[in-house]
């Protein structure tokens, strides 16, 4: 790989000990995958925040990057294991609290935003067309270079925190046009509405081609909530980086000759294996992080109502204040549902609390079954609210 | 007699040990106890045998990419392999190498190194010697 005379002295260590590891991540990794030279990037989103991931080694290498690491560019984080500042409501022990400040507190060292959230493009980390980002969140990715059509890889954690402190990435991969081009064209013959539909969606897709980049026809229009919960389920359960959508995603691709059908009836399969024989006794909803729109509408729906169940609304803390300011969290909170800031139902130190999750994320249900050994149910947010104020079985 | 066999320097360093070989990929994160080294996962060729202060053979990483900090973890605790070599070195693997400072190298016919052999791992140039 061709470095300048400045990368190559960041590398030698001339810029710090923290820049001289990250440097060397970034050239070994376009070494591997042939990269011809670094690029720039503008905006960095760090996966590997929840210490119930991390551990004791995580947080070490974090320490010491942040003895001398700074920020180059726009950084935000992937969300925490816990709601930063009311844990203590949502059942977070204090001992795995205190580790994850020193989690938190390692990133803001580094000048990193430790704005915790997998929808960094809802609050502000939120790039334009064309432009090179390393973001490491997987729903995230698909969103950015899908809906948005910025450019970025798959990172990981280290590897995009590698970026954030050189501004750096290796160009290869969704960094290059030709690898962006969709290969196979998916006609879409169900009627897909709302956003469980839309992740269910994303599983049969995914299931069926994997990583592959896809044409996508037969989708009529879509909210931003909506192609949030598709680019989770299609990063999700296949992999994907990348997906073109006809006539709603921005990016230009020739439309490939092979092709196959998504019927009506995989659709209702897909639903019917997120759809458990159980007693749901978790709800939740902001899988990804929920927008205000979708407060909004909660907040409607329980309005003078009472939730019988733990229910938490995920989000983004910005995403909360605006709530907060605006009477959508009282409402929300005065009918006894939570909301978990800054977290969410993946990341979040929760096995073995519930028995059976009810959300209207795809992404959400695998997680909380192969994570979690949860039972899940799968269901629109109109009734998720129906099953969260039924009675209680006596 | 000694064999040399040429690949491809991921993480620098020069380090020596037996080698422990496997044809099975290796998950860091959940597959192997960082505390002791022993390799966990169910009905891997390596299950059971623990992987501290030797040179790992294996053809690539997988699973999760908290694995990169699985090796740095083991590492610290003096519980990580010496070095590591591949067939396909992927970013779990290569990310947790550089970070842990563990030498590295892939882009080499690992069915050319057997159990118990002494190897010498030069990823400085990317070499690697059976001895």
């Amino acid at each position: 790989m061709d470095l300048t005379k400045y990368e190559t002295e960041m590398l030698e260590g001339k810029h710090g000990n923290a820049v001289k590891k990250s440097m060397s991540i970034l050239v070994a990794l376009g070494e591997i995958y042939g990269a011809k030279k670094l690029i720039d990037v503008t905006s960095v989103q760090v996966a590997g925040v929840s210490y119930d991931n991390l551990g004791d080694a995580g947080l070490d290498f974090l320490a010491e990057l942040a003895k001398d690491g700074k920020v180059k560019v726009l950084t935000t984080l992937n969300p925490a294991g816990m709601d930063l500042e009311n844990y203590k409501n949502l059942g977070i022990s204090e001992d795995f609290a205190v580790k994850q400040k020193l989690v938190i507190e390692a990133f803001a060292k580094m000048g990193i935003l430790t704005t915790c959230t997998c929808t960094p493009y809802l609050i502000g980390n939120n790039p334009h067309y064309g432009q090179h980002i390393a973001w490491s969140e997987s729903s995230a990715v698909a969103y950015a270079n899908s809906v948005i059509g910025a450019m970025t890889n798959r990172e990981g954690g280290p590897s995009a925190l590698a970026s954030a402190l050189t501004g750096k990435t290796p160009e290869y991969g969704m960094h290059l046009e030709a690898n962006r081009n969709a290969q196979i064209k998916v006609k879409v013959e169900a009627e897909i509405k709302g956003t469980y539909l839309f992740g269910a969606l994303g599983k049969v897709i995914g299931e069926k081609v994997k990583s592959k980049p896809t044409y996508i026809t037969g989708i009529k229009e879509a909210t931003v909530e909506e192609l949030k919960s598709f680019s989770a389920s299609i990063a999700t359960y296949g992999g994907a980086a990348i997906f073109h959508m006809e006539e709603i995603t921005p990016n230009k691709t020739p439309v490939p000759s092979e092709e196959i059908t998504v019927t009506q009836e995989e659709i209702d399969k897909a639903v019917e294996s997120m759809d458990m024989d159980s007693e749901v006794d978790f709800i939740s909803v902001g899988c990804p992080h929920a927008s205000i729109n979708e407060i909004a509408k909660l907040a409607e729906l329980l309005k003078g109502k009472k939730v019988t169940k733990e229910f938490w609304i995920t989000t983004a803390r910005p995403t909360l204040k605006i709530a907060q300011a605006n009477g959508y969290a009282k409402i929300i909170t005065d009918a006894g549902a939570k909301f978990a800031a800054d977290t969410c139902c993946v990341v979040a130190p929760i096995k073995g609390r519930f028995k059976c999750l009810a959300t209207d994320s795809a992404k959400g249900c695998y997680y909380a079954y192969s994570k979690n050994q949860s039972k899940i149910k799968i269901m629109p947010i109109e009734k998720l609210v129906e099953e969260a104020i039924k009675d209680v079985k006596k | 007699m000694t064999e040399n066999l040429v690949g491809r320097k991921i993480s620098p360093g020069i380090a020596k040990g037996e080698a422990l070989v496997t044809q099975m990929g290796i998950s860091f994160f959940g597959g192997v106890d960082t505390t002791t080294g022993i390799v966990t996962e169910k009905g891997h060729e390596l299950e059971g045998k623990s992987i501290s202060g030797k040179v790992l053979v294996f053809p690539q990483g997988k699973g999760s990419t908290v694995g990169s900090y699985a090796l740095y973890r083991m590492k610290k605790q003096r519980t990580a392999p010496v070095a590591l070599i591949n067939s396909e070195c992927e970013t779990i693997v290569a990310v947790g190498a550089i970070i842990s400072e563990i030498p590295c190298v892939d882009k080499i016919d690992i069915s050319q190194i057997k159990n118990g052999q002494k190897i010498k791992v030069d990823a400085l140039v990317g070499k690697v010697i059976v001895e």
